[in-house]
């Protein structure tokens, strides 16, 4: 028996403090509730961040990641396969330390459609019923976009969202606190080309600041410096809205707030529908502790969420056989489709830019346009970034150039400043045989099980794919590229090449206890006392960057939290 | 019997030369054998008489991390020295691989923690049978396996020591010499094949090798000086990217023509 040390009870502990672990820590200190933040990562912060230059550290070698080596996942496209694990970074990344992904995201805050919260309900009354291929499980999130505005402001106002206006999406109540970033002559050509295609561009929402900024909680936040390094990397200005220069110095300020990083969750305890606290490792000394608390926030990430209720055995796993249960159902990702566009006759600073700077189209998002003639619901967000390219990772070339040698040299180098990509975030609806649960083989560092990985795109993806890189091809000739990349492939998704950590799901919130895991609280229906809090909660993927609505949604589970803590109760 | 029709550089550039020079151990061409000879990569082959007239003198400033810490044979540095150049040869735009000092950077990853996996995944069971699959698995089920990237059991370190081997051992076969023997267009032959999974190595594709050794090359062309590629910023010269700034002035981000941007790497950002 390994011993544990047990001690004092505390009002709220959440595990891990990233965007919506900050978030709630923030949120509830400040309403004078003791919080413990349990961190398995270590503390981290502008200082850190001076020799952050370095391509190969940071974005190559994935320096401020989560260590595979403890901990990975397995994967397999269906149920027939074998699932092995993931044993090096691809698709996606995940966080790990004091302000978790939110310490080196790009920092593009886009809010979710109006649709997207009622999807089924609204593509129902545009369509009807069959509109929705078989196999097919979305459903509405229990919320609608106006009760989620409120949040949404906050979190805007918190980061200093940086932008002007978001034609084709909801209404907002207020003006963004800051002006949009500058930027350069490749997002003026894409503006400038697709509203002659008649398209609604704008640049996009951005959490690198325009103008120094004085948030509401008083953290002071720089202006961005555009010298990219700043997707994957720390910020050294403290210009990029981060949990470790915003809600974790502010939940910190209040004495509230007990932050222990190198502390990793291995199980929540519980005890007739009601949890009781969190066990961790202290992941330096190898020390195990139970930390007794009123209310758990389990803030780790989609799949951490998901592996950490399933390891835990609260809630019910979903059954993909019976389609009952609901921990693990409903996992998505996104089609991820793009072209690049060779200028022979143009060049730009490709270096200059800022993770969360790009123009953007929501012309194919959502149900902005008439789906009628097409089969597939939904759409997705086209995109161009200037986000500071970097020299190992971008070496693309124009199709038909060997791979390696004197033309491909050439080539490379001629195109460096002379390439753009267009891309698009695809939605990806929620199938029957997609889906997170625990692997029967493969385990972390403490011999607890990996969670697995069940996904591939469905048919209705992979026409939505399609559809978006014809759109995404076409703005590229239309911007006077002499040469442009072949489509994406979207027949299965690959788990290889980085695409955007944008993992959901799984632990879904909804109005109904049987087709949901968590109320629109983000309170567990099988646990009064826990709260589910990220992407997990998404019973569906929209065609967005994902953080926006997960930290709205984390200030709306602090609003829960901080009532809970009242009253009691089921708060929906 | 000579097949050198293209000017090569050895791996570490001329300096093997005027070591041999200073040493005195190649005057006449003397076959040097044994552990020393193995190291200077001579293995009982008649070196060439030097005909520079370098002196300790005129060389330039050492560059002390021009070193090994991997290898131990120089003949293995050699052989991964001229697949790189192949991979990213000298042209007008600049120096290749071994210019920009891309052998010496491998050689240092591999000694690294990214040279054993440090950071990777390595709870077995592996499935990387190499009749079906190797460094990609696409094994099991009733379906064909999706690719699920990296599943050797081998360690960086291990993959490049057997694919070195490899490409040695193909090309005695194939042209009865060695590959740092091979004129440029016989060592493209040999990358080829590696590239088209026809060469063999035990345990992964040699596809697998082969793109990892494309990877490699490039990191070592373009990753900050620090790590003893890129050489004097050349790669980044080249590509006219600006390397570390700490930052662009509003009238550089708006700029409608292309500027031009001295670059700077963590050196500078070091020691200022
Ligand atoms: C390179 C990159 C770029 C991105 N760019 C964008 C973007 O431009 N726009 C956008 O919208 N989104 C972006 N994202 C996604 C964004 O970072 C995430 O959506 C967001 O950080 C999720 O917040 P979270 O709190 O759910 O998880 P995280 O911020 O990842 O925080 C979870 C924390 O929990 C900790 N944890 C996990 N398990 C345990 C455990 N067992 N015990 C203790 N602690 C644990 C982790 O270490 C981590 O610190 C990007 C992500 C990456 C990696
Ligand atoms: S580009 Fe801007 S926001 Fe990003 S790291 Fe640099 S200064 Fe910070």
């Amino acid at each position: 028996m390994i011993m544990v040390t047990k001690l004092p009870k505390t009002d709220v502990v959440t595990v891990g403090v990233g965007w919506t672990g900050g978030i709630i820590a923030a949120e509830a200190s400040k309403a004078g509730l003791k919080v413990v933040g349990l961190e398995r990562g270590g503390n981290r912060g502008t200082a850190n961040f001076a020799m952050k230059h370095d391509e190969l550290r940071y974005a190559i070698r994935g320096e401020l990641m989560q260590d595979l080596s403890r901990e990975t996942l397995t994967f397999r496209h269906n149920r027939d396969q074998r699932a092995l694990p993931m044993r090096q970074y691809g698709s996606f990344m995940l966080g790990n330390g004091v302000g978790g992904a939110g310490t080196h995201w790009n920092g593009m805050t886009d809010r979710y459609n109006p649709y997207d919260f009622e999807i089924r309900s609204k593509t129902i009354e545009r369509y009807g019923e069959d509109k929705i291929a078989d196999g097919l499980l979305i459903q509405d999130w229990g919320i609608t976009y106006d009760e989620m505005e409120p949040y949404y402001t906050m979190f805007d106002k918190m980061a200093g969202i940086s932008a002007d206006e978001t034609p084709l999406r909801g209404e907002r109540s207020e003006p963004f606190p800051n002006p949009a970033l500058i930027h350069g002559p490749e997002l003026g050509l894409f503006k400038e080309v697709t509203k002659k295609m008649g398209l609604d561009p704008f640049t996009m929402p951005a959490a690198n600041n325009s103008q120094p900024y004085k948030n509401p909680d008083g953290q002071h936040l720089a202006t961005c410096q555009m010298k990219g390094f700043c997707e994957r990397f720390g910020c050294e200005y403290g210009a990029k809205a981060s949990p470790n220069v915003t809600v974790v110095p502010t939940a910190l300020k209040t004495g509230n707030f007990d932050l222990r990083p190198h502390s990793e969750v291995i199980e929540v305890l519980h005890k007739g529908g009601r949890a009781t606290g969190v066990i961790y490792v202290n992941t330096r000394t190898g020390e195990r502790f139970e930390q007794p608390a009123e209310i758990v926030a389990v803030t780790s990430y989609t799949f951490n969420n998901n592996r950490l209720l399933l390891n835990s055995k609260l809630g019910t796993a979903y059954n993909p056989e019976t389609g009952k249960g609901t921990i693990g159902k409903n996992y998505c990702y996104q089609v991820i489709v793009g072209t690049d566009g060779f200028f022979d006759d143009r060049k730009f600073n490709t270096a200059i830019g800022s993770g969360g700077l790009g123009a953007t189209v929501d012309n194919f998002n959502a149900d902005n346009f008439d789906h009628t003639d097409f089969d597939f619901i939904h759409g997705g967000s086209v995109i161009i970034n200037q986000s500071g390219k970097r020299p190992i990772e971008n070496n693309q070339v124009p199709p038909g150039t060997p791979k390696w040698g004197k033309e491909f040299k050439n080539q490379s180098i001629k195109y460096y400043n002379r390439s753009l990509n267009v891309h698009a975030y695809g939605a990806v609806m929620p199938h029957v045989n997609n889906y997170l649960d625990l692997d029967p083989t493969y385990k972390d560092v403490h011999g607890n099980p990996l969670i697995r990985m069940t996904f591939d795109f469905s048919e209705t993806d992979r026409k939505r794919g399609h559809f978006l890189n014809e759109k995404t091809k076409t703005i590229m000739q239309e911007m006077g590229a002499t040469h442009v990349s072949e489509n994406t492939s979207v027949e299965h998704y690959d788990i290889t090449t980085y695409q955007a950590t944008h993992n959901t799901g799984g632990v879904i919130m909804g109005a109904d206890p049987e087709t949901s895991a968590v109320n629109n609280y983000l309170q567990m229906w099988e646990a009064d006392n826990v709260f589910v809090v990220g992407g997990s909660a998404y019973p569906h993927q929209s065609g967005y960057n994902a953080t926006h609505t997960l930290a709205a949604l984390a200030y709306r589970a602090s609003e829960g939290i901080i009532n809970y803590s009242k009253d009691g109760g089921k708060l929906a | 019997m000579s097949k050198h029709d293209e000017k090569k550089l050895d791996a570490k550039g001329s300096s093997r030369r005027k070591f041999l020079k200073s040493s005195g151990m190649a005057v006449g061409g003397i076959a040097v054998g044994g552990a020393l000879g193995g190291l200077l990569g001579m293995n009982g082959k008649g070196e060439q008489p030097p005909t520079d007239t370098a002196t300790e003198e005129t060389q330039p400033a050492q560059q002390h991390d021009q070193a090994l810490e991997y290898f131990t044979n120089r003949a293995d540095f050699d052989l991964l020295g001229q697949a790189t150049e192949r991979i990213f040869p000298e042209d007008e735009n600049g120096p290749g691989a071994i210019g920009l000092g891309v052998p010496y950077y491998i050689d240092h990853q591999l000694a690294g923690k990214w040279g054993i996996n440090a950071k990777d995944y390595r709870q077995g069971p592996f499935f990387d049978d190499k009749t079906e699959s190797g460094g990609e698995v696409r094994l099991g089920g009733q379906q064909e396996q999706p690719y699920l990237g990296y599943q050797s059991q081998l360690r960086y370190h291990q993959v490049y020591d057997l694919g070195i081997e490899a490409i040695e051992k193909y090309s005695q076969e194939t042209f009865n010499e060695g590959f740092t023997a091979l004129d440029g267009e016989q060592q493209d032959e040999v990358l080829v094949a590696l590239e088209n999974d026809e060469v063999d190595i035990p345990g992964i594709k040699s596809s697998f090798f082969f793109n990892i050794l494309r990877q490699s090359t490039l990191e070592g062309a373009y990753a900050d000086p620090l790590y003893g590629g890129n050489k004097d910023m050349q790669g980044w010269k080249m590509k006219e990217y600006p390397g570390v700034q700490l930052r662009y002035k509003p009238e550089q981000v708006e700029s409608k023509e292309f500027i031009d941007i001295k670059p700077s790497s963590l050196h500078t950002t070091f020691n200022t």
